[in-house]
């Protein structure tokens, strides 16, 4: 639980916050139009007739978001909503051609659900939250304005007009910038697992109304500010944190919160004033009359279900409980879908190479994969996604290392010759003569001349000095250039010393 | 012979299949008269003579080819000028789209021209398709063909159809397609003595007609008898994925199924729509259709429909809440009038677009319609009045319990001359208090010509049916047709 306090003048305030996140339905068409959907096209090339709202032209739901919607919602556990009903929004502005936007008021199609947050995601044992969701609708998102094309007038982007979004609304369960920062976070996880969301947050694919009040703790909410479109984990943070502190300095000083939209400037880290309650649109909602109610079959909802891959909380606990890595490594490799699936594919990989069952070299995977290969990788500037080294030919070098073909250390010189070059371990391994020395008389030959060298060590060894174990080793590796089977070595090495 | 103005769409057709005559001589025909009538009558916003002519030469060639010929081959009609028409200007009859020429085909006019019709221009309309005379229009009122005997005073042709209405009754055109909300497609019917059919809510597509109440918008033809119609809407009927709403079903062969004989059929008589100190003429028609009908071997009974009077006043918080919503894309943002006064904003261009776009009577429906869908205002206003619509669609379910099809009157009265309501909106609503019931409930439903009343001019009688069954209306107005012997043409003033 959070302990996160504003400490004001007059004591300590609690924070109450909650969350409506825009996210932009992964489809290749429009929610209800046939427009491509793809970012960063020429202006206005991406617009149908009925996104550009010309007369007579009608909206017809694209299944492709819907089923995405159905599917985020069975995800966060929420219910579906067999019959739900698209309500027209009406407003004017420039960038929303119809003059109202389609959306769900009264009959959403996801109900209440919910997902579980971990508080510090470097600390998987710690406490964990659960955030309520109150709904989730979909909707149509609208155009865009450019101020800066023209001396005095604005010119209208329609290629956004009618993209689906996903209206995520949390219950305001959310008591500090963290809690509202790993929400988000984990939100954006489970719609990446999903695939219903890219969770692009600079390119606007999900953005957050971040509703803040205060309290003293143990009152009744206090009056809410909602700041829109927020458009990072950090902004959304520093969103609540400034608006949480303002609130308190109006309240302390006298004053009172008015109920009101307000905008984040992300080079300042403030809220400001947008348009409060009383010139708030009447938006004058009423059932979309174009379209009809949408009505799910257990058809379709069986499909959704079935097409659901397996979520990161049930993904951490199998890598915990069937693959035995540490609760650290499996919220790690988790936490992100690409480095799930290719820490999969590397095991999959792996355990072919050996013919092992993955939980055997599970974690010899996972610790190469994040000691070793992702370090590597950053030192390059590179990701996981553009990796030169692909998750088969990570599993041949995971390989040869199980099979006792080359050492650990020399595993590292492999990977970076492999990152080098984009060649196999093999043929690295191979071409370098980095086998290792498994011939125990080579080694027996060795260590008995380091002994030979080293007599004052040795006795100060049996005399009890246990630590120079390690000495004797390493001489011996550096004999053997590296090469020697560190088990054989650590073997001959205990019998010759007694 | 039989000028080939005066024949109907079903004759056209057999005599450009049969070579009696060629669709370029049916076109030049119905083009000349077009031109002729266009100062008295106003029924056409745009004439596309050439393009009639166009449609006619690839059906004539299309014949002398051997090729088999459409449904409406060598047939020329008018379009009503709310469907959209591709590069042909598309107004609703507003100054807010004039000049807005379409870079697509409604799915309509687009089935029509497939069927091997022509299009002789864009008729008239009450702007946005609001209104009951064709006074709202902003290229001036569509006169009625129609005089009362002995008098020269301009009637109205009905609206909103009454481009279409005026155009079909003159010989303008052998048909025309209208669009119906609350009675735009029977009521001008009605006032001009020809045939109109509204069909199924979602039986013709919407797609491509500027909306003006979504949940009640229905296409239909308008020609001068039942045949012609069944052959009209069959054209324009049929499923079309763009529309939500379009419904899902084959479109049955109505021409085909045509059937005057009503034996076992059982006629219904809505009590609630016989109301006090009505027109004698009126009730003497509804009084002859029901013994016409008796007469093609119906059987009639009394029907109840108790919610009829809730009916008008529902329909005019339910279409202008719509239309409100529908009409908020003429912003002047991306096509049609733009009034941008110097050093205006945004807000300042809305306003003035919308103030110099828009006639009275569509401004007087979107503050209606803004108005009873404001908060505070919502739930008294339009949820009321969708309860009220769910309760006439059970009134006539139930009716229909006890009968096939419904028989009533079109209108209250025979047309009404030019300006005589149009100082009172509320009594210019009044006119749609029989046909707007069969709108809400989404029913198919037509008007028949029955008689001249005794000042000369025509009189409808109006046919409701049961949802998806125009088979049945069409057969009764085929009996009424059969029976009413109307042979009354406006006498050519113009």
């Amino acid at each position: 639980m959070s302990n996160y306090r504003i400490h004001g003048a007059t004591g300590e305030w609690e924070v109450v916050i909650g969350l409506e996140v825009h996210a932009q339905v992964t489809s290749n068409a429009k929610l209800f139009s046939g427009a491509s959907t793809e970012f960063g096209a020429e202006p206005n090339a991406q617009v149908s007739l009925v996104d550009a709202a010309m007369p007579g032209m009608l909206p017809v739901p694209n299944r492709e978001c819907i089923r995405q919607a159905v599917r985020t919602g069975m995800a966060i556990n929420a219910q579906i909503n067999k019959w739900s009903r698209f309500d027209r929004k009406n407003y004017f502005y420039a960038d929303l051609p119809q003059g109202y936007q389609i959306s769900q008021l009264y009959h959403p199609l996801v109900g209440e659900g919910s997902i579980e947050v971990t508080l510090d995601e470097k600390d998987p044992e710690g406490s964990t939250k659960t955030i309520g969701i109150e709904r989730i609708h979909v909707e149509q998102d609208a155009g865009k304005l450019m101020h800066d094309q023209h001396p005095t007038m604005s010119y209208v982007d329609l290629n956004r007009s009618g993209v689906a979004l996903m209206e995520i609304v949390s219950r305001p369960d959310m008591r500090s910038p963290a809690e509202a920062g790993a929400y988000v976070r984990k939100l954006r996880t489970i719609l990446r697992y999903v695939g219903s969301c890219d969770g692009n947050m600079e390119e606007g694919s999900m953005r957050a109304d971040v509703n803040v009040s205060v309290r003293k703790p143990g009152e009744p909410f206090g009056t809410r500010t909602e700041t829109k479109n927020v458009n990072s984990v950090r902004f959304v943070m520093q969103t609540i944190e400034y608006e949480a502190n303002r609130q308190v300095d109006v309240l302390e000083s006298g004053g009172a919160i008015v109920q009101e939209t307000r905008l984040f400037d992300p080079d300042s880290g403030t809220t400001r004033s947008m348009r409060s309650k009383e010139d708030a649109h009447d938006y004058r909602y009423f059932p979309d009359p174009d379209l009809l109610p949408l009505e799910l079959d257990d058809a379709f909802l069986e499909e959704c279900r079935a097409s659901l891959p397996e979520l990161p909380d049930a993904k951490r606990h199998r890598y915990e409980n069937a693959l035995g890595l540490s609760a650290y490594n499996a919220g790690v490799l988790t936490a992100e879908v690409e480095t799930a699936r290719w820490f999969e594919a590397l095991l999959a990989a792996s355990a072919k190479a050996q013919d092992k069952p993955e939980s055997e070299v599970a974690k010899a995977a996972a610790n190469w994969l994040m000691s070793e290969l992702l370090g590597a990788l950053n030192k390059l500037g590179k990701n996981l996604e553009n990796s030169p080294v692909s998750p088969d030919a990570g599993g041949e070098l995971l390989a040869l290392v199980g099979k006792g073909t080359i050492s650990g250390s020399i595993a590292k010189q492999v990977l970076e010759k492999m990152l080098e070059t984009g060649d196999g371990a093999t043929a690295i391994v191979e071409r370098e003569g980095l086998k290792q020395e498994s011939d125990s008389g080579a080694i027996e030959a060795a260590v008995a001349k380091i002994l030979a060298d080293n007599a004052d060590k040795v006795e100060q060894y049996k005399a009890g000095k246990e630590a120079l174990f390690g000495f004797f080793v390493g001489q011996t590796m550096k004999a053997m250039q590296g090469k020697a089977n560190p088990q054989l070595v650590n073997e001959i090495l205990k019998a010759k010393l007694g | 012979m039989t000028e080939l103005t005066d024949l109907t769409v079903a004759a056209i057709r057999t005599g450009v299949a049969q070579g009696d005559f060629t669709a370029r001589e049916v076109a030049e025909a119905f083009n000349a008269n077009v031109a002729a009538a266009q100062d008295a009558l106003n029924a056409f916003i745009v004439a596309t003579p050439e393009q009639a002519l166009a449609a006619a030469e690839r059906v004539d060639a299309a014949r002398a080819a051997g090729q088999p010929l459409g449904k409406l081959a060598g047939v020329p009609i008018g379009m009503k000028d709310l469907f959209a028409t591709f590069d042909v200007q598309t107004t609703a009859a507003s100054h807010i789209l004039e000049g807005f020429r379409p870079q697509y085909e409604s799915t309509v006019s687009q089935k029509l021209w497939d069927a091997g019709a022509g299009m002789l221009g864009k008729l008239n309309l009450d702007q946005f398709a609001m209104g009951s005379s064709n006074e709202t229009s902003h290229f001036g009122n569509v006169v009625s063909p129609w005089r009362r005997a002995g008098d020269t005073a301009r009637l109205a042709p009905g609206g909103s159809s009454g481009g279409s209405s005026a155009a079909v009754s003159a010989r303008l055109c052998p048909a025309a397609t209208g669009t119906d909300t609350g009675g735009s497609i029977r009521q001008p019917a009605a006032f001009t003595g020809i045939t109109g059919i509204k069909p199924t809510y979602g039986r013709c597509s919407r797609w491509g007609i500027v909306a003006f109440a979504s949940s009640l918008d229905q296409a239909g033809p308008m020609a001068r008898d039942v045949t012609d119609c069944a052959i009209m809407l069959e054209a324009m009927a049929g499923f079309d994925p763009k529309d939500s709403t379009s419904l899902d079903l084959p479109v049955p062969e109505w021409e085909a199924g045509l059937n005057a004989d009503l034996s076992g059929k059982v006629v219904g008589i809505p009590r609630e729509y016989r109301m006090d100190g009505m027109d004698t003429d009126v009730v003497k028609s509804w009084d002859d259709g029901i013994a016409w009908l008796r007469d093609a071997g119906a059987s009639v009974v009394d029907v109840s429909l108790p919610h009829t009077q809730y009916a008008l006043p529902a329909y005019y918080i339910i279409a202008p809440a719509e239309a409100s919503s529908n009409l908020a894309r003429y912003d002047g943002v991306r096509y049609g009038l733009r009034d941008l006064p110097e050093g205006a904003n945004l807000q300042d261009m809305y306003a003035a677009t919308r103030a110099a776009g828009f006639g009275d009577e569509v401004k007087r429906r979107i503050l209606i319609g803004t108005y009873v869908l404001s908060a505070g205002f919502y739930d008294a206003y339009y949820t009321q009045a969708q309860k009220v619509r769910t309760l006439i669609s059970h009134d006539f379910k139930s009716a229909f319990s006890q009968c096939d099809v419904i028989l009533a009157p079109t209108t209250p009265t025979a047309a009404f001359a030019l300006g005589e309501k149009s100082g009172d909106p509320l009594e210019m609503y009044l006119n749609d208090v029989f046909s707007v019931p069969a709108s809400l409930a989404g029913l198919p439903a037509m008007s028949v010509p029955a008689g001249l009343n005794r000042e000369g001019l025509p009189l409808g009688l109006q046919l409701i049916g049961k949802a998806f069954d125009e088979q049945g209306v069409l057969n009764a107005g085929l009996a009424i047709e059969q029976r009413a012997g109307f042979t009354a043409k406006p006498e050519r003033w113009w």
